[in-house]
């Protein structure tokens, strides 16, 4: 562990607060690290294609669903562009028993989870509310009210506590949670609470912020009169500040923090500095509020660009590789449209599962009085409105 | 059978939901070293320790909030809101999370929790620990809504709450947690979570209460009886969903039906139970179903709640006028 416990026990920053935790620099420059570069002293150049690969894969996803809401397929979409690294370097970080809490943004952390994509569309086309099954893959549903997760990730950290699923050396079995949240979200009275209950119950829980510069319209200094990462002093546990498009550095961070919450150590508050590249979402008009000067300048800091000129540098890919990949994302494109487009509506009378375990007599009852109301259009006598067949044959029973 | 406070009936089902399942957890503001403000787990937590019965930071969204990640775990915790005028800091997560968990994820993620809420007036309290908040909680799909009024209930419906996968409101009258009766802890419960009873027949009118106002009903009924007049007393217990057969079979028998409640009136559970009322029994109701219940204000001052509650007096106003048609 590299981390000052020393810094911990007096609730300070473990790292100089000036300091921007940074392996790979802009240009593609590994830069050393002393306390950071044996935390990713395993990663090869085939792990460097790999990074790579999920980060041109995550993008395509994103900018794939962007121009599926741009044709109407999908009523919204919530783009990551420019959080690769944070999301990439977090995620590949997770062990197969960690759980991810995300907000709605974490399609990058999906991905390295092995959350099939296009289950990722239907929250937003309007199918469904989250239609992967989180225990399949240890990653949550997406949360929309912003930081309610976070008391959700140090709730189920308390639950590994009390498993004992934390401090046993036993690499497969010691868990780690980690919550997703952005700059905003740290104004939020749920997340402050959560800071507070991981820190005086030790939970397994890493506080992942990505700090994307923006909430909606409102910029950082709207949240905060001191940076992020150094509100964890206040609540008793370390707090660093990664360069968030730096994906070697996002997992060396990550590393070491979720090795902390497994060994029994207690939080930690990331603060990935990044930047919304992209709107808020697809309803949203950037133009209204910020300089596309700023934009240009992160422009330069892009997240993939460093990871190729590194790879192309030493030697560590070649030019097959590079098109092997974007082959791929031009296959997860074409895979997505197809999703997409394929995804059925919900029946009028599904909205009435799941409410309950159980239904109850009310529920049956007025799912009865619309599948008859939607039955009465029926002029066919195949029992069928619209797709709306299931109402239809039940009311015919 | 053993004399018990409902109280200390709520405190022996908890205990015995925890022997039962290690899963079991109790948690909130004070609820361990202390035994919660109104003692209702007091030595749970010497007995049970304190991963189980957990002195929790004081804000009731972290309460509740970790209790959905503890139940995503795979855990039952058993949250205790301190007062009922305490819920809204935490009224997000239930509404917008707990409430929603089953439903969004398409039945795959199940939160099988209890929210413990003493609730009511009618303690001589200062503002914000005398109301009624269970109308905000029925009126949220997915929630699953009770109210005890007896100890037997208590005993038996705190038990039945842990077990349920749905999550559970479960409103407690604290001015009565000081009334006893006789459990059989061996036996087991007469009646399903989610079902009236009916406390006391008659035939001449309709009494539907819950929680705390169940024995104002049930004496007034006993007042009435003494000048003649049969009333019937329905507990609804169970607020969401409301067990309406019973309520409709009583209706179309004593054709008067009158509901009592301390909550402020307008689109309260009385509303509720009236408007299926009249859907249902409108070709055997001799009178509108009246309502007898607080005021649409806030909560007052405690020198002049007894004005604001309910009593038996009021109880036989409203039965007089409902007779009156």
């Amino acid at each position: 562990m590299t981390v000052e416990t020393d810094a911990i026990a007096a609730g300070m920053p473990a790292h100089d607060e000036h300091e921007l935790v940074q392996l790979l620099t802009p240009e593609g420059e590994r830069v050393a690290h002393p306390d950071y570069d044996h935390l990713v002293g395993d990663v090869t150049d085939e792990d460097i294609r790999a990074l790579y690969r999920d980060l041109v894969l995550a993008r395509r996803i994103d900018t794939e669903a962007v121009a599926l809401q741009r044709q109407g397929e999908l009523g919204l979409w919530a783009s990551l562009l420019g959080q690769e690294a944070a999301q990439v370097g977090s995620g590949r970080a997770l062990r197969a028993q960690d759980h991810a809490f995300p907000t709605y943004r974490e399609h990058g952390v999906a991905w390295c989870r092995g959350v099939e994509p296009g289950l990722l569309l239907g929250l937003f086309r309007g199918v469904d509310q989250g239609s992967w099954d989180p225990r399949e893959n240890n990653f949550h549903l997406y949360t929309i009210v912003i930081g309610a997760q976070t008391l959700h990730a140090t709730g189920y950290a308390m639950g590994v506590q009390r498993d004992g699923a934390v401090g046993t050396g036993d690499a497969d079995r010691d868990t780690a949670v980690i919550a997703y949240f952005g700059d905003g979200a740290t104004s939020q009275g749920d997340v402050n609470e959560a800071f507070i209950w991981a820190a005086v119950t030790n939970a397994p829980v890493v506080f992942f912020c990505q700090n994307n510069q923006w909430a909606i319209s409102e910029p950082l200094e709207r949240q905060t009169r001191i940076p992020l990462y150094k509100r964890a002093a206040g609540f008793g546990f370390p707090g660093v500040r990664v360069d968030g498009n730096d994906v070697l550095a996002c997992l060396a961070v990550s590393r070491e923090a979720l090795q902390r919450a497994r060994d029994g150590e207690g939080p930690t508050l990331i603060e990935a500095y990044t930047y919304r590249m992209g709107a808020h979402t697809t309803t949203d008009d950037p133009t209204r509020y910020r300089l596309a000067a700023d934009l240009e300048h992160w422009k330069l800091k892009d997240p993939i660009e460093r990871v190729k000129a590194y790879l192309t540098r030493g030697g560590g890919a070649d030019a097959e590789f590079f098109e092997s990949v974007e082959g791929e994302a031009e296959a997860m494109a074409e895979h997505l449209r197809a999703y997409c487009r394929g995804l059925p509506d919900p029946s009028a009378t599904s909205i009435f599962e799941h409410v309950y375990v159980e239904p109850t007599p009310a529920l049956v009852q007025q799912r009865d009085e619309l599948a008859t109301y939607l039955t009465s259009f029926d002029i066919g006598g195949d029992g069928s409105v619209g797709n709306d067949s299931v109402a239809g044959e039940e009311a015919h029973r | 059978m053993t004399s018990m406070a409902i109280g200390k009936a709520i405190n022996a089902g908890l205990r015995r939901a925890m022997e039962n399942d290690p899963k079991v957890l109790v948690m909130g503001e004070d609820v361990g070293k202390l035994g919660g403000v109104f003692r209702v787990t007091d030595g749970l937590q010497k007995d049970f320790g304190e991963d189980r019965v957990i002195d929790t930071p004081l804000a009731e969204s972290g309460i509740i909030g970790t209790a959905v990640g503890l139940a995503l775990r795979g855990y039952r915790p058993v949250c205790e809101i301190q007062f009922d005028g305490f819920v809204f800091p935490g009224y997000d997560q239930i509404v917008s999370q707990v409430a929603k968990m089953h439903f969004r994820s398409g039945g795959r993620l199940r939160v099988p929790m209890v929210i413990r809420i003493p609730f009511g007036g009618g303690i001589g309290a200062v503002e914000h620990h005398s109301e009624s908040p269970e109308a905000y909680f029925a009126h949220t799909p997915g929630l699953k809504v009770v109210a005890v009024s007896s100890a037997v209930d208590a005993y038996w419906m705190i038990q039945q709450a842990i077990t349920l996968d749905d999550p559970v409101v479960f409103f407690e009258p604290k001015r009565r947690y000081w009334e006893k009766a006789d459990v059989d802890e061996e036996g087991s419960p007469d009646l399903a979570l989610e079902a009236a009873r009916v406390v006391r027949s008659g035939t001449d009118a309709t009494l539907i209460a819950y929680g705390p106002m169940v024995k104002t009903c049930a004496d007034a009924a006993a007042a009435a009886a003494e000048e003649g007049r049969s009333l019937e007393v329905i507990d609804l217990r169970s607020l969401s969903p409301l067990d309406l057969p019973v309520v409709f079979d009583s209706v179309r028998r004593t054709g008067r039906c009158v509901v009592v409640h301390e909550a402020q009136r307008a689109l309260g559970i009385g509303a509720e139970v009236a408007a299926r009322v009249t859907e249902e029994c409108f070709y055997s109701l001799e009178a509108p179903v009246l309502r007898v219940t607080g005021f649409d204000t806030p909560y007052p001052p405690s020198r002049v709640e007894e004005e604001y509650l309910p009593d038996l007096d009021r109880v036989l106003d409203g039965v007089d006028r409902a007779l009156a048609y």
